[in-house]
C-alpha cells in the first residue's frame, strides 16, 4: 500500500465518518496533498460498501417504491430543464443579482484598503519620527560647532580621551574622542577593532580637531565580529590594514 | 428511476434496516436516496465508483445519522467510492454477498464485531473501546484491519 502508514487508520475511520476533531482536520489537510491517501479512502469506502453486501436481507415492501414513484412525479425531473425553461426571464434578475454582488465585494475591498492605507500612514509617520531623531543624534554627535565638553574630578589636566560604542550583532560602531593630541602632517589617528580572535581590523580613520575632538560614525566593520577591545594608533592619513606599534590609546570593553 | 430503485434498492434497504432496526425509519432512508439521486442526477458520475457501492455507502451515512439524530455531515457529492465487484446484476451481487459474509466468519470474533460496531451502529472506535474495555489503537487497527479483509477477498 502506498499510503501513509501513519494515518492508515485514521483514514478507515474517516471512510466510516468517525474521525472527529483535530485529527480529522490534520488527515483532511493531508488528503489535500496526497494522492495516495485519498485513492486508499476511496478503497476503504469501498469496503465499507462491500460490508453494506452482509446486511441484505427482505426486499423493501411494495409501497416504499410506490411512494418514491409518487414522490418522483410531483418533482421536475431535471434542475436544468426547468433552468432552460425560465433562463430568459430571468437574465434580467441574474445580472442585477451578479452586479449588487460585486457592488457589494467591492465596497467591501475598497473599506479594507481604505483601512489598510490608513494604517500604512500612521506606521509612515511614526517611522519617520524616528528616523528624525535618529538624524538629530548623529547630527548632535558630529556636528563641527558642537561644543564637546569632558568632565573630570579634580585639578587633573585635560587628557585624551575616547569612548567607543560597539553594537555586534548590528556591526555598528559609534566613536567619540576628545582632547586628541595634535598630529604630524600627513598623520592620522586609526581606531582598531581588537576581536577575541585573530588580528585587529581597521575601525576607521580620524583626524581630530582644532580642539582635539574627533568622531567615527558606523565605519565599515565584518559582521558579528566579538570586540575584546578597541585601540588607537597613530598612521599615514590614508590608513593602514595591519596597526604601526606604539599603541596610543587602548581599552577593553566592561 | 424505476430501474435503478428495482435493481439497488434491495441493498439501500437492507443497509438502513440493519443500521436502523425499524421498517419505517428504513424505508425513509431508502425514500430519501434516491429522490436525492432524482433531484441532482449528477451528483453520480461512473468515475465515483459503482452505483451499487456509492448507494450502499450514502445510505449507510443517512441512516446512521438518522440512528445518531442528527443532521447529514456528508456533502454525498463529495462521496467518491472504489470498488472492485459490480453490483449491478442479482447473480453478481449474492455471489459478493457470500463471500462477505464467508470473510466475517473467518475473521477473528473481536474484530468482526468491532468492524459491526463502527459500520452498522455508528459506534465511534472511543465508543468501542469503552465498551470492550480494550485500547483505542486496538480497535483502530481491528476496523482497518477487517475493511482490508475484506478487499482482500475480492482480490483474490
Amino acid at each position: 500500500m502506498s499510503a501513509h502508514e501513519q494515518f492508515a487508520d485514521d483514514l478507515a475511520l474517516l471512510a466510516l465518518g468517525q474521525l472527529q476533531g483535530e485529527e480529522r482536520i490534520a488527515l483532511e489537510k493531508h488528503l489535500e496533498e496526497c494522492a495516495a491517501c485519498r485513492r486508499e479512502l476511496e478503497q476503504l469506502r469501498g469496503d465499507t460498501a462491500l460490508l453494506a453486501l452482509s446486511a441484505a436481507g427482505p426486499a423493501p415492501p411494495r409501497r416504499a417504491r410506490e411512494r418514491l414513484l409518487k414522490a418522483i412525479a410531483k418533482e421536475p425531473r431535471s434542475p436544468k430543464m426547468a433552468a432552460r425553461r425560465w433562463s430568459w426571464t430571468l437574465i434580467p434578475w441574474f445580472a442585477a443579482a451578479a452586479f449588487a454582488l460585486a457592488f457589494v465585494f467591492f465596497f467591501r475591498q475598497s473599506d479594507r484598503l481604505a483601512q489598510r492605507v490608513a494604517e500604512l500612514q500612521s506606521e509612515s509617520t511614526q517611522q519617520q519620527a524616528q528616523l528624525d531623531r535618529a538624524r538629530e543624534v548623529v547630527a548632535t554627535l558630529t556636528a563641527t560647532d558642537a561644543m564637546r565638553v569632558t568632565l573630570i574630578a579634580g585639578q587633573t589636566p585635560p587628557q585624551p580621551q575616547g569612548k567607543a560604542i560597539y553594537v555586534r550583532n548590528r556591526s555598528s560602531l559609534v566613536f567619540l574622542a576628545s582632547n586628541m593630541p595634535a598630529l604630524p602632517s600627513r598623520k592620522a589617528y586609526e581606531l582598531w577593532l581588537i576581536p577575541t580572535n585573530g588580528a585587529p581590523i581597521p575601525a576607521g580613520v580620524f583626524k581630530p580637531d582644532a580642539h582635539g575632538s574627533a568622531t567615527v560614525i558606523e565605519p565599515p566593520l565584518p559582521a558579528g565580529v566579538e570586540a575584546k577591545a578597541f585601540a588607537i594608533t597613530v598612521e599615514p592619513e590614508e590608513g593602514s590594514t595591519t596597526p604601526t606599534m606604539p599603541i596610543v590609546m587602548m581599552g577593553a570593553g566592561e | 428511476m424505476a430501474t435503478l430503485y428495482d435493481r439497488y434498492s434491495s441493498i439501500v434497504y437492507a443497509v438502513g434496516l440493519r443500521v436502523l432496526a425499524d421498517t419505517g425509519a428504513a424505508e425513509d432512508v431508502l425514500q430519501e436516496v434516491f429522490m436525492q439521486l432524482w433531484r441532482n442526477p449528477g451528483v453520480f458520475d461512473s468515475s465515483r465508483g459503482n452505483l451499487g457501492a456509492w448507494l450502499a455507502v450514502i445510505a449507510r451515512n443517512r441512516a446512521i445519522d438518522a440512528l445518531r439524530k442528527r443532521r447529514p455531515e456528508t456533502n454525498i457529492a463529495d462521496v467518491v467510492v472504489s470498488v472492485e465487484p459490480d453490483m449491478a446484476g442479482d447473480a453478481q451481487r449474492s455471489r459478493a454477498m457470500e463471500k462477505v459474509r464467508g470473510t466475517l466468519d473467518s475473521m477473528p470474533a473481536a474484530q468482526r464485531s468491532a468492524l459491526e460496531m463502527a459500520y452498522f451502529e455508528g459506534l465511534t472506535h472511543t465508543e468501542i473501546a469503552a465498551k470492550t474495555g480494550e485500547p483505542l489503537g486496538t480497535i483502530k487497527t481491528r476496523i482497518r484491519g477487517g475493511l482490508i479483509a475484506l478487499r482482500k477477498a475480492f482480490e483474490a
